[in-house]
């Protein structure tokens, strides 16, 4: 029941995809959450580049923790998305196309979502040790100083991710819910 | 007069910090497994699964459940009849999660000042609640608290004549408004009475009580029963993306208050609601 889909995310296979979906995503990734997000974007408005090729890219917001030995990265589960939302949408006009988090997303990233067509995944919050095993590569690329919040670059294999928002504009958050409320009330 | 070392204070918060971020408490886990099977949504049931996965993949690897190992809340019963030798308490207690946060690859989460954000680097200061008590024992309680249910958490101060049904109304609001954000199946902590900052202190000390106790007081027992039932009846679900399973608890704790208060506080706790506790 699991979809397996590749970076890069081209428009041709986000196209395909749709809320409530279960994909298993392999390939690149990069990792950016708060003060990440706000160097990104300062350095774009001093005329700068990112630190990654935006364009088909996906985007997780995680601070993960310190590898233990052997590990390739510590535990690494999804941050609350909502925080980045301030910056979300110029990153998506830029060719930002998916997005790896956790909780609801505002109006304005939506419509950028579907104005430019980008999909939002979640990831299981909370299940970061799971998360790591499928992280095959980690590699810091931007912003060392910043510790667990660093832009890195995953190669991730099979990594467990439900389409929560399509390109479309459909949100499981709004239609599983009020499906569930009823289905209880109804009993 | 009984003595306790101060670097003993260190080592068990230490290995306190360790244990409550690698090992989810057992009530907690049982109660997430015992919720696949009544579990209405696929998507849901698929989620706890991954869930209890991770519990044990934690357990086993001896890795963070979650990488948020959140900010260290310590509880520290102290008997009076005890002396701290060879150093403080707070910065025992400090050194510990110092120690623990690195020697167990914990993320380190604070910042020294809520403005300027600058990372303390060692997961200190820690929260400390102290509260003196009978006898020459001491017990330790480390709640490595996260910032995912910790923002959704909220305070209000009713009025009196919003009664019961109030008190209802803002549990059931912040749930909502908590949504996915809070990393549901939820155990909702609810600290009724006191004054301003006492209540949100009976809400985090709700979140310790093991799941499926109840109060022993019988309404609120009652009112717990019926609280759980109508947040799981919103729809919410285990990670906000649908379902029965909202809250695996609801636990209440109260205090007298005044006669023209009545705060209640709301704390939040994800499904990873880690705690554990030490007695010397």
């Amino acid at each position: 029941m699991y979809k397996k889909i590749n970076t890069p995310l081209t428009e041709e296979i986000i196209s395909q995809l749709k809320a409530g979906d279960l994909v298993l995503l392999s390939g690149e990734i990069y990792t950016a959450r708060d003060e990440a997000h706000k160097r990104m974007v300062d350095s774009l408005n001093k005329g700068e580049k990112l630190p990654f090729k935006i364009k088909n890219s996906v985007i997780y917001y995680v601070g993960p923790c310190p590898p233990t030995p052997g590990q390739i990265v510590g535990s690494c589960g999804p941050t609350t998305s909502g925080r980045m939302d301030k910056y979300t949408p110029l990153l998506i006009e830029l060719g930002l196309k998916g997005m790896i988090g956790k909780g609801y997303r505002s109006e304005e990233v939506i419509n950028a979502m579907k104005k430019y067509k980008a999909v939002y995944f979640t990831a299981i919050g909370g299940a970061g040790a799971l998360l790591a095993e499928k992280v095959k590569e980690a590699k810091v690329v931007a912003y060392e100083d910043l510790g667990t919040e660093a832009v890195y670059k995953f190669v991730v294999e099979d990594f467990p991710i439900i389409v929560t928002i399509d390109m479309y504009g459909n949100n499981l958050y709004e239609a599983e819910k009020e499906k569930y409320k009823l289905m209880q009330k109804g009993e | 007069m009984k003595e306790i070392e101060a670097k003993k204070i260190t080592e068990i918060v230490k290995l306190l910090c360790i244990e409550a971020n690698y090992d989810l408490p057992k009530d907690i886990f049982d109660a997430l497994k015992e919720r696949i099977k009544e579990e209405k949504s696929p998507l849901g049931r698929e989620i706890l699964k991954n869930i209890i996965k991770n519990a044990e993949i934690a357990k086993g690897k001896r890795v963070p459940i979650c990488q948020d190992t959140g900010i260290a809340v310590v509880f520290v019963e102290i008997g009076q009849d005890i002396r701290i030798v060879n150093g403080n308490l707070k910065e025992a207690i400090n050194e510990g999660v110092r120690l623990g946060y690195e020697e167990g690859y914990l993320r380190k989460s604070v910042v020294k000042s809520p403005i300027v954000r600058q990372n303390t680097k060692d997961n200190t200061p820690a929260i400390i609640h102290y509260n003196i008590c009978e006898g020459d024992k001491l017990s330790i309680t480390v709640m490595p608290k996260g910032a995912g249910s910790e923002n959704m958490s909220a305070l209000k101060m009713l009025k009196p004549s919003d009664g019961i049904e109030g008190i209802k109304n803002f549990v059931i609001e912040t749930v909502q408004n908590a949504g996915p954000n809070a990393c549901p199946p939820l155990i909702v902590g609810v600290g009724i009475g006191g004054d301003f900052e006492f209540a949100p202190y009976l809400a985090k000390i709700a979140l310790l009580r093991s799941v499926g106790e109840r109060n022993t007081d019988e309404m609120l027992a009652q009112l717990e029963e019926e609280l759980l039932q109508e947040i799981n009846m919103l729809g919410i679900g285990p990670q906000g993306l649908g379902g029965s399973t909202t809250a695996i608890d609801v636990h209440i704790e109260t205090y007298p208050t005044h006669i023209a208060s009545l705060p209640v506080a709301v704390n939040l706790g994800c499904h990873v609601t880690r705690h554990a506790t030490f007695v010397l």
